[in-house]
């Protein structure tokens, strides 16, 4: 085997009362692609961290190349030639690429010199690796898969030659993720040794050589990729087996619930982001949308459930009309029975900063079962919180604790619990399982699913393919505000993916 | 064209301390700190000038003790905002009341006048310097008058506020630190995944800010008046903040939007109670609103959107 490029010895780090990091051994070899995958709060983030020196571990030793590294700063691991590409960009969005590239790496205290050669190490990389980007266009009107390949080719420019990825492609469309995966092998066949976090299994299959899980902080195994299977490293993952494939039966749709027709929205600069979308969603069905995010699936939603004025078009329930171009509203709604998951529990789902209790009937709070005369029933409310509790097993059981303090996937389950436990005739349910562990997917697809079987019609948005493909009964793609195209559930990822990609249905069939 | 010639020599006079401490906003403004404190710090550096200047009989030492004193403020605001990650508006508050109510205690306490320093000789101040060729150029048509009496005629500090408009210019957009000042304000978490340390860059943004307000201050208190006066900002410090957003945190445009409010201070001031034809008199009252009027009409939809720097305000925390 090669000399190994990283090597971790017993490395421990805690946050407050909790151990990110236990122990942690590891060693990747030398010119490999090397995954680490694990739950959300496994540790993943946190070593990388480590390993950037964006943390101090609390003990242990970081050898590179066989060296012992003390890496303190960003500093110190960019001179041990490791380059780390961000979850989040960390890119200045209003600065041109060269003027990203250079930051931190100006050369010189004035700019003209550091500017000109980093614009020549470009074309040299560019010729080398094949990666493609033009230095003088502004980052924020690049598509975040050539951002991306701005912040590799930033590290590049620093001469990594381990380069980590975490997350890399939770922002990328299946073609822009391909893509990424070729790229990561060519670095590899040129000798560049690379760490890919993710939590996403197929991934791992797909690209990396070897394989280590972390599971609560500490690394249970590291298995060839070769030599393992989806469904072992999903165990290692969770501890326990996991079921990734939902079962279902077949569904038996009703009369229609909910019918859309010729929707027009713009958003808040006049841009039409929703153009001409008519759909059905009949109840005892789901019917999922797909496309990469921002092609109008926020806004479909927003406008349906009462959130976002429309600019035409109409929209009935149950034979009664909403008024999506006037006076819908979200409260009116819920009162017919139409529930909404939003896409983004934080800012739109819950309160963070409330108690577990008062997340649990926002919305619902001047239900008469809720309320006291013109004040709120303490009583009523944590004891049905409990009961919401105990039925979706969200942890820790405590409907006191201030909801931040959840994590993702607990989040999730206090909003669906509210809004699934009122019957409503229609859910509209945005990225369910967006920053949520396995073994809650496996939870919340289930729930779903018991839905549609007893008989509520389910409008199902999400950038998972996947996840559309095992729970949808019909499957539209949108592009560019459009619904471009309905497929079963049997359509292939690839026939998808073109869509979404905005590949017209004709060539896609060819 | 007299009239002409003094409301414009007028307008430089005026623009100058909302010029220094517009540019000293934008330093720091730019680095990620808001700073509403400029006002207070301009006073500070204003007493402190005049106080010093008053004790010393030198200009020289009135300005580097304008300078020590608001930079210290400036520090106290980085300490605030910075280290402690605290709030930039309460601790710009925070400022203005400590300067506001300091410069009147030690005013009265040294001075014993009522809050103001004894007025300076003027060797104590920054006097007008004449350019060379001033005289031989007066009497040439139009180009004269435009030297000899715009241009020339002016204290040090003038100049100096207005070379540090291109220079300011040239830093931020062509240096090393520039860039790395404009990117510590837009992503704070960019810069320290460079390797650059996010604490150490806005501090010197804030230093500097501190700097120029006292420049700022002792023009006003040893160039444009003869000592100190109670309140002798007058709101300076804002209608300079004003012209920040104005001039969408750009040195250039900085300078241009300083010079209307200058333009419209003078314009005010040389026509207090002047009758108008078709309007006949105008109240004082409205003639010297005038600037905050047109403040308020440019901020609320001429100029389009003003974005700040995006990580404008917020402590930067690195995450958990």
């Amino acid at each position: 085997m090669a000399q190994a490029a990283i090597e971790l010895k017993g490395i421990n780090k805690s946050f407050g009362a909790v151990r990110a990091n236990r122990d942690i051994d590891i060693e990747i070899p030398q010119g490999t692609i090397h995954g680490i995958i694990g739950e959300n709060g496994a540790g993943k983030s946190t070593l990388m961290s480590i390993l950037y020196g964006f943390y101090q571990a609390d003990s242990g030793e970081i050898f590179v190349k066989g060296q012992k590294a003390s890496i303190h700063t960003p500093n110190d691991a960019i001179a041990a030639g490791i380059g780390m590409v961000h979850q989040h960009f960390m890119l200045v969005e209003n600065f041109t690429v060269l003027e990203n590239i250079i930051l931190g790496a100006e050369g010189a205290s004035l700019l003209n010199k550091g500017i000109a050669k980093a614009r020549s190490e470009l074309q040299r990389l560019e010729k080398e690796y094949g990666l493609e980007v033009d230095p003088d266009a502004v980052i924020e009107e690049l598509p975040v898969g050539l951002q991306q390949r701005v912040e590799i080719l930033k590290a590049l420019y620093r001469g990594a030659e381990i380069l980590i990825l975490d997350e890399p492609t939770g922002v990328l469309t299946p073609a822009e993720a391909d893509h990424l995966f070729r790229i990561l092998r060519m670095l590899k066949d040129q000798g560049k040794t690379i760490v890919l976090i993710t939590h996403k299994l197929r991934e791992i299959m797909a690209v990396t050589d070897n394989v280590s899980v972390m599971r609560q902080g500490t690394i249970v195994a590291t298995r060839k990729t070769a030599s393992t299977t989806v469904e072992e490293l999903a165990e290692l993952m969770v501890g326990r087996r996991v079921l990734l494939q939902v079962e279902k039966g077949k569904a038996k749709p009703g009369d229609f619930k909910l019918s859309v027709k010729n929707l027009t929205v713009k958003d808040g600069r006049g841009v039409t982001m929703v153009d001409d979308v008519s759909f059905d969603v009949r109840a005892g069905e789901i019917v999922g949308i797909a496309g990469v995010a921002g092609n109008g699936q926020s806004e479909l939603i927003e406008a349906i459930a009462g959130t976002r004025r429309a600019e035409s078009g109409s929209v009935t329930m149950k034979g009664k009309p909403i008024d999506v171009t006037g006076t819908a509203d979200p409260a009116e709604l819920r009162k017919r029975g139409l529930a909404h998951v939003p896409e983004d529990r934080h800012h739109v789902g819950l309160v963070l900063p409330f108690e577990e209790n008062e997340n649990a009937i926002l919305g619902y709070h001047d239900d008469p079962k809720f309320l006291n005369g013109a004040f709120l029933n303490i009583d009523a409310i944590r004891s049905d919180a409990r009961e919401k509790i105990e039925k979706y097993d969200i942890r820790p059981a405590d409907c006191r604790l201030r909801t931040a303090n959840f994590s993702g996937g607990n989040q999730q389950k206090i909003v669906l619990a509210r809004e699934m436990e009122n019957d409503p005739g229609v859910l509209i349910v945005g990225q369910p399982t967006r920053g949520v562990d396995v073994g809650a997917i496996e939870f919340i697809h289930k729930q779903l699913i018991a839905m549609r079987d007893r008989g509520k019609a389910v409008l199902l948005v999400s950038v998972e393919l996947d996840e559309i493909r095992s729970l949808s009964d019909r499957i539209l793609v949108m592009f560019d505000g459009r619904v471009v195209g309905e497929r079963g559930p049997d359509a292939t990822e690839g026939e998808l993916g073109l869509l979404m990609a905005g590949v017209e249905a004709q060539e896609a069939a060819e | 064209m007299d009239t002409l010639v003094q409301l414009l020599d007028a307008t430089i006079r005026l623009s100058v301390p909302l010029l220094l401490a517009c540019l000293a906003g934008l330093y720091s403004e730019r680095s990620g700190i808001f700073d509403i404190g400029l006002e207070g710090k301009m006073l500070a550096g204003a007493f402190a000038s005049a106080a010093a200047a008053a004790a010393t009989g030198s200009a020289w030492i009135g300005l580097g003790a304008a300078i020590i004193i608001s930079g210290m403020l400036a520090l106290v605001h980085g300490f605030a905002s910075i280290t402690n990650r605290g709030n930039q508006i309460v601790s710009g508050v925070a400022v203005n009341f400590i300067a506001a109510g300091t410069t009147i205690i030690l005013g009265q306490g040294w001075f014993q006048q009522g809050g103001r320093t004894p007025s300076l000789p003027p060797a104590a101040r920054f006097g007008a310097i004449d350019l060379p060729g001033a005289e031989a150029m007066r009497d040439v048509p139009v180009l004269g008058p435009i030297y000899s009496d715009i241009i020339s005629g002016h204290s040090l500090l003038v100049y100096f506020a207005f070379f540090m408009v291109p220079f300011t210019w040239w830093v931020l957009f062509r240096s090393r630190f520039g860039l790395r000042l404009r990117a510590v304000g837009e992503n704070p978490a960019a810069v320290d995944t460079a390797g650059i340390s996010v604490t150490w860059l806005r501090y010197r943004a804030v230093m500097i800010t501190g700097v120029l307000t006292g420049f700022a201050g002792t023009y006003l208190a040893l160039a444009m008046n003869a000592g100190f006066v109670k309140d002798m900002t007058a709101g300076r410090g804002f209608i300079a903040l004003a012209a920040l957003i104005f001039a969408k945190w750009k040195p250039v445009n900085a300078m241009f939007a300083c010079l209307l409010f200058g333009f419209l201070d003078a314009f005010a001031i040389r026509y207090q109670g002047a009758e108008f034809p078709m309007i006949g008199r105008v109240p004082v009252q409205l003639m010297q609103a005038l600037p905050y009027i047109l403040t308020v009409i440019l901020l609320a939809g001429f100029i389009g959107r003003a974005i700040p720097p995006k990580a404008g305000g917020v402590a930067y925390v690195k995450e958990r």
